[in-house]
């Protein structure tokens, strides 16, 4: 199913929330909304699922508008970040819980629904758990119960509040996995919501950035990383370093940092990924202060001639025998320029 | 020296500060409370159960128990209802609504009593429209019910509001997500989560319903078998130097008391998963 989303404006008291945010989400797809926190990504989000109401603009689901649409009328699985398992019911009854609450002549058998959350359970990884109570399981298999009970009424979409949040880093790394599987099993079109760029980047087919209510960028996570559309997206997705300087005759210039760019004069501002920071004999001069060997990657802070610190990602063999103390010099493979930001 | 852990205190101070409980438990608790059913057993069980059974007291009991029955379940309703619009739900005006729920606990229940003669007593505003319809308010078993129903307003509500806006609305929201409406909602997913704090609530306004003294006092009119309840029969055969018919009548309010206790127990009991589940 096709979600768009045209001119959507959101208000909290006198803070806007959200300032005419328009995006399309295409069938079947896997798509992150990315942003710090107060950027207005799970407004959105609780937007298309009929949790809050916008003051203006349209939500449009296939072409048929569901602005003011109930939630129940939606048929949207959501997922909270709290997993919000209803703490008096089993895992069983949790997951059969959108079924058993349609009207009469449209639920299923009991047989039927209890085949529909054995499937599920087996789906999310969790046979055999059916008869426990929540409180009875770890964080991830109570996130997963969560997503099993959201896909139980096979939902047009599914929508994921920071679904990993509260989890510890090896099981988040697992569970994004597991997201991506039954994405792929299931086909159903997916939003989920996250401040971490790794994890928007690691698993959306499309990533949409947004930064005070209102959407920087949206592409595939290559297209974000390697052509951020602003100096915000640049910043938030992926290491950078950043020179705020300008541009005269072909190069920028910011202290004792020179770079050739191709691009017309004037005040801007710099970033260069460590990983684009190369050695160079003619190129600017760095003076290593930390080096930190991550598997095949060299890791250096350096501090430029004009004592600005900076980061630099450099293979192994590029590294060399590099040591604390020395004389870098450095030129960049790949600079994003633009106009100075605060 | 033996080692100890940081939270493991002196001897010296644990023993002191329990005496200071059982002293203080004993002197506020025990002691009147035992004191009730020696004074009532005076004279031996006979003229216990006679002071029990004496047709004004029979009548006091029904009253008593009548009031309850009808303050509870009132108190179900509304203390649900205000508990889930307030915890669930912004709307304007509700800091007001929060404050009227704790007029009874502020007003003294003389004070609410008297309201009530104020306004439905002989020369109160409605007074001469009930006296032609010959509806009887005040020194009437309806009074009583009106007296009881304002001190007990908040038991339930005030013991549910902090609950339920603790739970938040996630649940619901989850409940509505997967298509669930309103009342299905409530029934199947609020209701349940707030159980022991309902029955809590029910057992202090019940305990309530069945004690109040002040505000019934003022509204009863003290008739005898008719509209006296448990405690102002207990307070006239007190003046009347019935002291074993007093004590009696109080012994088994006491009862009653300790009996919806152990009701409770016997209900949390019987819903052990919900224990282990941790609420």
């Amino acid at each position: 199913m096709t979600i768009s989303i045209r001119s959507v404006e959101k208000q909290f008291a006198r803070y806007p929330a959200l300032r005419g945010v328009s995006l399309e989400v295409q069938p079947g797809e896997l798509l992150a909304l990315l942003g710090p926190s107060g950027s207005g990504k799970t407004t959105l989000l609780r937007i298309i699922a009929g949790l809050e109401f916008p003051e203006a603009g349209q939500v449009a689901f296939d072409d048929q508008d569901v602005t003011f649409a109930s939630a129940a009328a939606r048929k949207v699985g959501f997922v909270f970040q709290q997993y919000a398992l209803f703490r008096h019911m089993t895992v069983a009854k949790n997951i059969a819980f959108g079924l058993d609450v349609r009207k009469a002549k449209d639920r299923p058998a009991r047989a039927e629904i209890n085949r529909r959350v054995e499937e599920l359970l087996g789906l999310v990884e969790l046979g055999g758990l059916g008869g426990r109570y929540p409180a009875q399981l770890s964080g991830g298999q109570r996130q997963r119960v969560a997503l099993a009970r959201a896909l139980a009424v096979s939902p047009q979409v599914l929508l994921l509040d920071e679904p990993f949040g509260a989890l510890d880093a090896t099981v988040r790394k697992s569970l994004r996995k597991e997201l991506r599987r039954i994405h792929n099993a299931t086909g159903v079109t997916t939003i989920f919501v996250t401040h971490d760029q790794e994890e928007a980047l690691d698993l959306a087919d499309r990533v949409a950035i947004l930064n005070q209510g209102s959407i920087e960028q949206v592409g595939t996570p290559q297209e974000v990383y390697d052509q951020p559309a602003s100096a915000f997206v640049c910043s938030f997705v992926g290491e950078t370093n950043r020179f705020d300087g300008a541009v005269s005759g072909g190069r920028f210039v910011c202290g004792s940092v020179s770079l050739a760019v191709d691009c017309a004069d004037g005040p801007k501002t710099a970033f260069v990924r460590p990983h684009d920071l190369v050695v160079a004999p003619d190129g600017f001069e760095a003076q290593i202060v930390r080096v930190t060997a991550q598997g095949p990657v060299i890791q250096i802070e350096a501090h430029t001639a004009s004592d600005q610190p900076i980061e630099i990602s450099l293979s192994r063999q590029e590294a060399g025998s590099i040591a604390v103390g020395q004389t870098l010099r450095l030129a960049a493979r790949k600079i994003h320029l633009f106009d100075p930001v605060d | 020296m033996s080692p100890r852990s940081s939270t493991q205190d002196p001897w010296w101070v644990k023993a002191l500060v329990l005496s200071l409980v059982a002293v203080f438990l004993s002197l506020i608790l025990v002691l009147p409370l035992v004191s009730v059913f020696a004074e009532a057993l005076r004279q031996g069980l006979g003229p216990a159960l006679e002071a029990m059974s004496t047709p004004d007291a029979i009548a006091s009991i029904k009253l008593t128990l009548l009031t309850a029955a009808v303050a509870v379940p009132f108190n179900i309703v509304f203390g649900v209802a205000a508990a889930w619009a307030v915890a669930k739900h912004e709307f304007w005006g509700k800091s007001l609504l929060i404050s009227l729920i704790d007029v009874p606990f502020s007003v003294s229940p003389v004070v609410a009593g008297l309201i009530y003669v104020l306004i439905f007593g002989s020369h109160g505003w409605f007074g001469s429209w009930l006296i032609d319809h010959n509806i009887k308010i005040i020194f009437a078993v309806p009074g009583i019910m009106l007296a009881t129903l304002f001190v007990t307003f908040p038991f339930v509500a005030r013991e549910l509001i902090p609950l339920m806006q603790e739970q938040g609305v996630d649940e619901e929201e989850a409940a509505a997500s997967m298509g669930a409406g309103g009342w299905t909602t409530l029934w199947r997913v609020t209701t349940p989560n707030i159980r022991w704090g309902l029955l809590y609530g029910v057992l202090l306004c019940n305990a309530r319903a069945m004690g109040e003294f002040g505000a019934v006092s003022v509204v009863s009119g003290h008739i005898r078998g008719l509209t006296n309840t448990m405690p102002l029969h207990v307070e006239i055969l007190y003046n009347e130097y019935d002291f074993v018919g007093a004590f009696s009548v109080a012994a088994l309010l006491c009862l009653l008391s300790i009996l919806t206790l152990i009701l409770k127990g016997l209900l949390e009991m019987l819903q052990p998963q919900v224990r282990r589940a941790g609420h």
